[in-house]
């Protein structure tokens, strides 16, 4: 095939890849509409606090309990107070049940509809998901270069890391739930993509030909994917109040959120240290506060304020969800807002 | 966090020893010392290092909505023409130099000083636990999150080996073994903090100790690393003029290549300057192609490419016949699409009066429908100039008041300058080798050669190598820390070779696969059972 073919094949697939998207939406939303309601806490019936649950839970397993009361003074200085609160029923078996058991949303009664509306709309997002894999590889083809050089391919392929990470992790553990919301995010990225940064198939300028676009890009565009994830979860979070709700628990929103930024946080570190590599080669300094350079420092420092919040007493839950989607919203900033609303020197970003 | 809460040694006795009724009613006061441990214990608390962490990253955000001197001098220049009176507010604020201003050094002090207090205890602390024995095993195994039982005939020595074998620290008792391993997490933790610090101490010696500076080359000249050789030159406060590395280089060749078709047509593909680069002076000189993305270096001094030009070359005549000037004459991309520039010619030595030009540098020159000239691509492939206007009369160079090249002259001066060249008279564009006849027989001015312009950085960061090694740890060692669980697993060994296996995770968030790893070790302590049966 041609370089002009396959970047044609390459904007069609985009265009399916939204398509299947979609269609994955409904069906996973109707899979939700089906299944059954929850109270705010994993197993207990009760409406009572989440601090309470955790108390019970802790309660039902006292032997943890002894063998952390066994450890010394210095080792329990060593853990924070808040986290030796949680050790024991922070365990998997609390954590979102493992994918097999696929009773998470539905329920162990669902209806069979919502069990076969999960069946579909997980197979429409796969499909989806090769589509867009496909778009990508015929667009690094049809430049011949990793694609992923200007505004367009990159939204792409953070889109791509979403929907990577979402079913990922739903082959391990069931996340059906956060299956609609996901899907929207990916096909509104894509059609944003498509509809304002469009830009032909083409060689990048020269700055950009480097193969440290595929080691720093790389690892922005896979951190990027995992803290949408985690930003999905978050905006549940706080949709979902503490009563019954078709949505899963909020401890299990917070642990899945929490997974996905543990993950995104080392990369993204590293991302933004690449960064700096290609910065010393490029343009003769490591670090100059260039626009896009502040944002990634900004959204850097607030995930690091999110992780010290999981850890300070008082700040967890609610507040530490908060931090975390205002630092989500600094990364969406800085991935979309700095291209377009500041001029700097990363060229890539030209609109 | 809960070190904090354990107050260092050497000050509780200190405090001890300067107030004997410590045991007085805390209403009493707290006294100096008291107030200085307060406030390092508020200043080390975990929420105070939270809201610093807020702080800083909410003071970063002028810094990117405001011109920043450092980074954009010509915005900031605007800005104060635009509008002085919002430009000399920004200034009071320090917000041109956002990242270099006191409010925003106070800011990561005291964050800094809060890890500091936060490292220390911590340290002493892991120093503690890394001797320390895992705790004895529990009666009943069956309740922890993990357990599992099998019969075989593991006694405890040989329980104790196989986890050892896992890697697990252990300590055996009557009839249990208890093991425990993923200690790397808190030394993760310890030194991505650390490598944090390191961060902020390799950038400030490279700001003290550092310079950088950036130079203007035109194809043929050369450039010797000394002070005075370069355009701007910004060191750090500890630099001297003699410790520049003393090398120089000529520029031989400069090259761009341009994308001929398609949508991407005139954009720029690669860039080439071919240097002659001396080490020190009088060592022989070696070919050395300077590409973005690929600096010179020469002993820690790092050369840029980054940015190119057109530097047409003009020959001026004056009106006694002589020649006047000649040479190339770097111009100012006015569109970068299409490299059209505008340049100016002073020429202070001509004779009866000084001259200057307006021109226009035109690298691809097409004919437009209604008379008038454009640049259709950036490379050079139809090069003319265009005279905008020419001028006669004292120039004010020897003023002594220092000019830009790029002007032709302040607007004072230009203003009592006698235009004679201007709009209409404007002729044809000029085609290397043609020029141009000025009226009342001032003089000529011709077109001769096209060469093309660099602009270097040159760069001397003692900082960047310690920057990066500090940079490599954070990154490890923050993997380390949210990667690794602490974990313990407990084997019981009852009556008739029934042994009860046990596990916990430590560690809030990255249980996730820990029944797997268990699952794994429940079967290799098992392993051998099966040549019981
Ligand atoms: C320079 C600013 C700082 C940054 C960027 C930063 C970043 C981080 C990050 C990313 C973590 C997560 C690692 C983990 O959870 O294991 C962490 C953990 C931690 N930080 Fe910081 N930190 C900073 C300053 C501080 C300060 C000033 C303190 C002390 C008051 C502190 C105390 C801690 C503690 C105790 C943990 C462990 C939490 C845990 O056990 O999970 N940090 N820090």
């Amino acid at each position: 095939m041609s370089a002009e073919q396959l970047a044609q094949l390459s904007d069609l697939l985009v265009v399916a890849a939204v398509l299947l998207y979609v269609f994955a939406m409904v069906a996973f939303a109707i899979e939700l509409a089906f299944g059954k309601g929850r109270a705010d806490k994993p197993a207990v019936a009760s409406s009572a606090a989440p601090e309470q649950a955790v108390a019970e839970r802790a309660e039902a397993r006292k032997p943890v309990a002894v063998a952390a009361g066994g450890t010394t003074a210095a080792a329990e200085a060593a853990t924070p107070p808040d986290e030796r609160a949680s050790a024991a029923p922070s365990d998997d078996h609390a954590a979102v049940t493992p994918s097999g058991g696929g009773a998470a949303v539905a329920g162990s009664g669902a209806t069979g509809s919502a069990t076969r509306a999960a069946k579909v709309a997980l197979a429409l997002a796969w499909v989806g998901w090769a589509a867009h894999l496909t778009a990508i590889a015929t667009r690094g083809l049809a430049v011949d270069r990793w694609p992923w050089g200007n505004m367009y391919e990159f939204v792409v392929a953070i889109c791509f890391a979403a929907v990577t990470a979402f079913l990922g992790t739903q082959l391990r553990y069931n996340v059906r739930f956060l299956g609609a919301f996901v899907m929207v995010a990916a096909a509104l990225g894509l059609g944003l993509a498509v509809k304002f940064f469009y830009t032909a198939a083409g060689p990048v300028v020269p700055a950009l030909n480097s193969y440290w676009i595929a080691i720093h890009v790389t690892a922005a565009i896979i951190s990027s994917g995992l803290f949408t994830m985690a930003g999905v979860s978050g905006v549940l979070y706080l949709v979902r109040g503490d009563g019954v709700s078709r949505l899963p628990s909020r401890a299990d929103l917070e642990r899945v959120a929490h997974r996905a930024i543990v993950l995104a946080f080392p990369l993204w570190t590293f991302a933004v240290i690449a960064g700096a590599l290609w910065a010393d080669r490029a343009w003769g300094r490591y670090w100059g506060w260039d626009p896009k350079e502040v944002w990634s420092f900004i959204t850097w420092v607030a995930y690091a304020a999110y992780l010290h919040a999981k850890v300070t007493a008082g700040w967890r839950g609610r507040a530490s969800t908060i931090v975390q989607l205002v630092a989500f919203a600094c990364l969406m900033f800085n991935l979309i807002g700095v291209n377009v609303f500041i001029s700097g020197l990363h060229s890539y970003a030209d609109v | 966090m809960s070190v904090q809460e354990e107050p260092a040694k050497g000050q509780v006795k200190e405090q001890a020893e300067e107030r004997p009724e410590q045991h007085v009613p805390r209403q009493v006061g707290l006294g100096p010392v008291g107030w200085l441990r307060w406030g390092w214990r508020t200043l080390t608390s975990m929420k105070t290092a939270l809201i610093l962490l807020f702080l800083l990253a909410l003071a970063s955000v002028p810094g990117s909505l405001v011109p920043q001197r450092g980074v954009d001098p010509d915005k900031v220049a605007r800005l104060y023409e635009q509008s002085p009176t919002l430009a000399e507010w920004y200034d009071r604020f320090q917000l041109f130099e956002v990242f270099t201003s006191a409010w925003f050094a106070a800011i990561y002090l005291l964050l800094f000083m809060s890890l500091i207090g936060c490292i220390i205890p911590r340290t002493a602390t892991y120093a503690r636990e890394l001797r320390r024995k895992p705790p004895a095993a529990p009666r009943r195994l069956d309740r922890l999150p993990h357990s599992a039982s099998f019969e075989g005939d593991l006694d405890v020595e040989e329980a104790a080996r196989r986890l050892r074998r896992l890697r697990f620290r252990v300590v055996t008792g009557d009839g249990w073994v208890s093991a425990e391993k993923g200690y790397l997490r808190e030394t993760g933790n310890l030194f991505f903090h650390i490598a944090l610090l390191g961060i902020l101490l390799a950038v400030g010696f490279g700001s003290l100790f550092g310079y950088r500076g950036n130079v203007l080359v035109v194809e043929g000249d050369g450039f010797a690393n000394t002070v005075a050789a370069y355009d701007r030159f910004i060191p750090g406060s500890q630099v001297s003029a003699e410790s520049l590395e003393p090398f120089s280089f000529q520029l031989a060749d400069f090259k761009v290549a341009y994308q001929v078709t398609g949508d991407k047509r005139g954009q720029a593909l690669d860039y080439d300057a071919h240097l002659k680069v001396s080490e020190s002076p009088g060592a022989p000189a070696r070919d050395y192609d300077l590409k973005v993305n690929d600096p010179l270096e020469i002993d820690g001094t790092q050369t840029y490419l980054i940015g190119n030009g057109y530097a047409p070359v003009f020959k001026v005549t004056d009106g006694k016949g002589q020649v006047a000037f000649d040479g190339p004459v770097p111009c100012l991309i006015e569109a970068k699409a299409t490299m059209t520039s505008g340049c100016v010619v002073k020429v202070p030595d001509a004779q009866p009066s000084q001259l200057g030009f307006l021109l226009r540098f035109l690298p691809t020159s097409v004919p437009l429908t209604d008379g008038t000239y454009a640049s259709a691509f950036p490379g050079e492939v139809n090069p003319e100039v265009q005279v905008l206007g020419a001028f006669k009369g004292d120039l004010g160079l020897r003023s002594g008041r220092p000019q830009s090249v790029y002007e032709l002259a302040p607007p004072e001066v230009l203003k009592k300058l006698t235009p004679i060249v201007m709009g209409k008279d404007v002729p044809k564009p000029l085609a290397v080798g043609q020029s141009v006849e000025l009226p009342d027989g001032v003089g000529t001015l011709q077109f001769t050669g096209v060469k093309e312009w660099v602009t270097l950085q040159i760069a001397y960061d003692p900082g960047r190598v310690p920057a990066l090694i500090a940079a490599g740890t954070a990154v490890v060692a923050i993997a380390l820390s949210l990667l690794i669980r602490r974990r313990r697993v407990f084997v019981r060994i009852g009556e008739g070779g029934a042994v009860q296996v046990g596990g916990l995770t430590r560690t809030e968030g990255s249980a996730a696969g820990f029944a797997e790893e268990f699952a794994d070790i429940v079967k290799a302590l098992s392993a051998g059972e099966k040549h019981v049966r």
